[in-house]
């Protein structure tokens, strides 16, 4: 016999019905779990649209650039072939929080992605330290279309050649445009237009001609002698160049800044990829679920929905066919549900490791975590040895100069400690990227720059690292030289690229 | 709470701009991949969509990142045989690992589908149609009328009927203006004197014709005025003929849209179907290029042994005939046509021709004449092909006396392979630097 459940619909969906679902997520994830979210905007998108804006990384637009193209030909082509199906639903953080669902998204696949985006991602935007303090949510859409506008402009004035040049660059140092202490101030592209205007207009007034032929007076060049620049190390290279560049037009100047702060915004999430779509994963697992309990939902939509969910979840041993490395939606779906696990019915093991949260109130617990940690920090606080074993995690160690690979630690009691700190450190950014930073800007002799690259582990940088000291060599304008230096402090590797070559 | 917002009917293409940059980007390595392209293709899919892919390494956007080398942990799950310590042989290193897809290097390549406009533009990237510069410019035979604003001379029928009335008001009012400003203030002088009296008339209840007024306190200066003023402006005409407009029409030259194309083949015993198939490659690449810069292209075909007839498509690749070879008689019946349907000044007329080179006695001498002296000088542009199946340095009879040619409309060249064919097509109507014309 069919179980009566209060909310129709087969496998088709209508705005109706997305609407009442939604309506019943909302009283489920708001109402009785609280959660804190940006009001929603649903829109229903065509794959093809989908294609486009998997190719503008996931933003609703963008300026125009010809990686975005290769970007979209690569995505069309593989789904087109098959080999490679789309992303049921996009989210952005912005406010509203707006989430594309895809047309040919079946009913329950709609409510799985109304409470994974809108409510899931959703929450995590508005609350997780690292978003409140890096993006500014209400801006965000603003400023793309500043972007855009600005960018067309001076392609209109300069040429679609010469702001592709610079884009080029700058997109090349796109990963070095991030100021990890230093909190930027937020966007606005109100305030853009109008600090650009005045950049201009100082500019402008401040021009003559006469100046130039002015030779320089003792005193002018005794005040900057002795003064070293930067005078600390400065890790945010656009931002260096947008500042202090001898060679840069102003037009120049503002695209490199607007391609510094496009990936300052996309900063939170790739240090939050684990727990973000852990804590979106978990909660419409949760709110399903519940739905479920409810008897909101029939049977066959709860099948569906498990199949999709665990779809999502899978995660390939090393060995298996298919492994891509550790699914950032496996580890943080069971790293969420491992600690509402802990607080309601921990074991001994789970009280000796975490104290604090064993029979604590999971949502409260929960929700702190999702608050105050990203990715590196947030496993190395709460991974568990239970999931290590259930993972079955195990840490190599890969040292060049030794002809094999050992195993450092295995999921054991030696073990557990060990690896939990290997895999927290995988999420580190200095794991992920090199450390370079700006050690010396010239400013009154050759305004050559030097920049220090800080080994980590004695790893080397990839080839490509010449062609991206060319890229910056075009904006800088003068010498640029790049010292790699090791653990001990010393060079072993100079790379250097001057006008003449 | 939500809102819920329908965008499937918005704007689908968002990206095809930045595809669009894309391929301008890597026009260079794509156009490489469109040449092999067409050297494979058949002819009847040459306009069609194409797969092209470039060297992943060749689109690579480059970043800082850590090489191999150095220490490395990495944390792997799914461990079912590792104990703390074990030491593993250093798999092979990724870069020649064979993978499985070992043998086909397409794992390497970007590959993508080019659309039939985009593959096409490309195929004709830097072909530059012969002379169409003078065809627009210099020998125009064929005008067109275009308007060209309002003279003050013409044709009756050409008269400007609103503008000649413009002019009109406009006349009138500059010439009697001030005199019917002046008229119009005697009105009111008028007015208040005849107001007065009113006034002062009504107290003795008689009544006058007012018209009667000016006769009294100086009236008669201004009803002399007034007439004067009136005469003045009942001179100025109310048409004049220095008002008269007429649509004016210029003679520019028509750029002519539509051109003919003459395929000449020889088709004797001495042309086998690998020259014939070289050939049907060029005539299809010229009437691909020819339709894309023209409007309409008409094709005609001769096909010759010791004597010229005019056929159709099919049995000008594939019927077979026997005879001997003679040039003269096509180049001939070329002209008539030309003559009877093809006048030069409505056409843009292009002749190909393909020979195995072949020709005997006093035939290829004629053939020379009548082609600089009748042909040359009507036509856009000739192009003599000869298509051989083996190396020979040794010049053909016809090709030798054609190389004598010596106009600008001229060009020869020879082809032995199929991946010819298109190099020499790309040569014959390379972008030509010298063009004299410009």
């Amino acid at each position: 016999m069919n179980k009566q459940h209060s909310l129709g619909g087969g496998s088709q969906w209508t705005f109706q019905l997305l609407d009442d679902y939604d309506r019943e997520i909302a009283a489920i994830a708001v109402g009785e779990y609280g959660l804190d979210c940006y009001p929603n905007q649903l829109e229903i998108i065509t794959t093809e649209q989908m294609l486009d804006a998997y190719a503008s990384v996931g933003l609703p637009l963008s300026y125009r650039h010809w990686s975005f193209g290769k970007a979209f030909i690569s995505h069309e082509r593989s789904y087109r072939q098959g080999a490679s199906g789309l992303a049921y639903e996009l989210v952005i953080n912005s406010n509203p929080c707006i989430a594309y669902l895809m047309e040919q998204n079946s009913l329950p696949m709609q409510a799985l992605v109304i409470a994974h985006a809108c409510y899931g991602h959703n929450s995590f935007f508005k609350n997780n330290y690292l978003f409140q303090q890096w993006t500014n949510a209400d801006a965000i859409v603003d400023y793309l279309v500043f972007a855009r506008n600005y960018i067309a402009s001076c392609e209109e004035r300069f040429g679609i050649d010469a702001v592709e040049k610079t884009l080029d660059a700058c997109h090349a140092l796109r990963e070095f445009g991030v100021s990890r202490y230093h909190h930027p101030k937020p966007l606005s592209a109100e305030q853009e237009l109008q600090r650009l205007k005045q950049r201009q207009e100082h500019e402008w007034s401040r021009h003559d001609e006469l100046w130039s032929t002015v030779p320089l007076t003792e005193t002018s060049k005794k005040r900057s002698q002795g003064e070293t620049i930067p005078a600390s190390p400065e890790e945010n290279i656009l931002y260096f160049i947008e500042k202090h560049s001898p060679k840069l037009a102003t037009w120049q100047r503002e695209i490199v800044r607007i391609v510094r702060r496009m990936a300052q915004y996309f900063y939170p999430q790739g240090q939050t990829k684990v727990m973000n779509e852990g804590w979106a994963t978990f909660w419409h697992h949760t709110i399903l679920n519940r739905m479920y309990d409810k008897k909101l939902v029939s049977d066959g939509f709860m099948l569906e929905v498990l199949t999709s969910h665990t779809n999502v979840i899978a995660q390939r041993g090393f060995d298996q066919h298919g492994f891509g490395g550790i699914n950032p939606y496996a580890l943080g779906f069971a790293m969420f549900t491992d600690i509402k696990r802990i607080c309601e019915h921990p074991t001994d093991e789970d009280k000796h490791w975490f104290p604090e949260i064993a029979d604590s109130d999971w949502q409260t617990s929960l929700d702190l975590a999702m608050r105050s940690y990203k990715d590196e920090s947030f496993i190395s606080q709460y991974l568990s040895p239970r999931l290590i074993r259930e993972f079955k995690l195990f840490a190599l160690e890969d040292d060049e100069t030794k002809p094999w690979l050992a195993v450092d630690s295995i999921h054991n009691e030696n073990g557990y400690r060990r690896v939990r700190q290997l895999l927290s450190a995988q999420y580190n950014r200095d794991t992920m990227l090199p450390d370079i930073q700006i050690v010396k800007f010239d400013r009154d002799g050759d305004r050559s720059l030097v920049l220090q690259h800080k080994q980590f582990k004695n790893r080397p940088l990839s080839n490509e690292a010449e062609s991206v000291l060319n890229y910056l060599h075009e904006l800088w304008g003068f010498t640029v030289r790049l010292d790699t230096v090791n653990t001990k402090g010393d060079i072993v590797k100079s790379r250097e690229v001057s006008n003449q070559s | 709470m939500s809102v819920i917002i329908d965008r499937r009917l918005n704007d689908r293409n968002k990206s095809e701009a930045n595809r669009q940059r894309f391929l301008r980007r890597y026009r260079r390595h794509i156009r490489k991949s469109v040449d092999n392209l067409v050297r494979d293709r058949s002819i009847t899919d040459m306009a069609s969509s194409g797969k092209v892919s470039i060297r992943r390494g060749d689109l690579s956007e480059p970043g800082w990142r850590h090489g191999s080398g150095g220490q490395r942990d990495i944390v792997l799950p799914g461990n079912r045989e590792f104990n703390q310590g074990d030491r593993l042989d250093r798999p092979p290193s990724d870069a020649n690992a064979p993978g499985d897809g070992q043998g086909d290097d397409s794992e390497d390549d970007f590959t993508f589908v080019l659309s039939r406009d985009e593959f096409m533009s490309i195929f004709f990237d830097e072909l530059e149609l012969p002379h169409l510069l003078r065809t627009e410019t210099g020998a125009i035979t064929e005008l067109k009328a275009q308007r060209a604003g309002y003279v003050t001379e013409g044709n009756q029928a050409n008269l400007a009927i609103i503008r000649t009335m413009r002019q009109a008001m406009a006349r009138r009012i500059a010439l009697t203006g001030n005199a019917r400003k002046r008229l119009k203030e005697l009105d009111t002088l008028d007015d208040d004197d005849s107001e007065q009296e009113l006034e002062e008339q009504s107290a003795t209840d008689a009544v006058r014709d007012p018209r009667s007024a000016p006769a009294t306190t100086g009236g008669l200066d201004i009803a002399a005025e007034r007439e004067a003023l009136r005469q003045q402006i009942d001179k100025v005409p109310f048409i004049d003929s220095i008002d008269l407009r007429y649509r004016h029409r210029t003679f520019v030259p028509k750029p002519m849209s539509q051109a003919v194309m003459f395929c000449l083949m020889d088709v004797s015993a001495s042309m086998d179907e690998h020259c014939k198939d070289l050939a049907k490659r060029f005539f299809t690449l010229l009437y691909i290029f020819l339709s894309r810069k023209y409007e309409r292209v008409e094709i005609v075909f001769i096909r010759h042994t010791s004597e010229a007839e005019e056929v159709d498509e099919q049995r000008f690749f594939h019927d077979r005939a026997t005879g001997g070879t003679v040039v003269l008689p096509a180049l001939q019946l070329l002209s008539e046509i030309i003559e009877d349907r093809f006048p030069p000044h409505a056409w843009n007329i292009y002749g190909a021709q393909a020979s195995d080179g072949d020709a005997f006695g006093a035939d290829p001498e004629k053939s020379r004449h009548w082609l600089e002296s009748k042909l040359l000088p009507i036509m856009r542009y000739y192009a003599y092909l000869e298509v051989g199946s083996t190396e020979e340095n040794q010049l053909s009879t016809l090709s030798g006396v054609y190389q004598r040619v010596e106009q600008d409309n001229f060009a020869m060249n020879r082809a032995i392979d199929r991946r010819d064919i298109y190099p020499v097509f790309r040569e014959f109507f390379s972008h030509r630097a010298e063009a004299p014309a410009r």
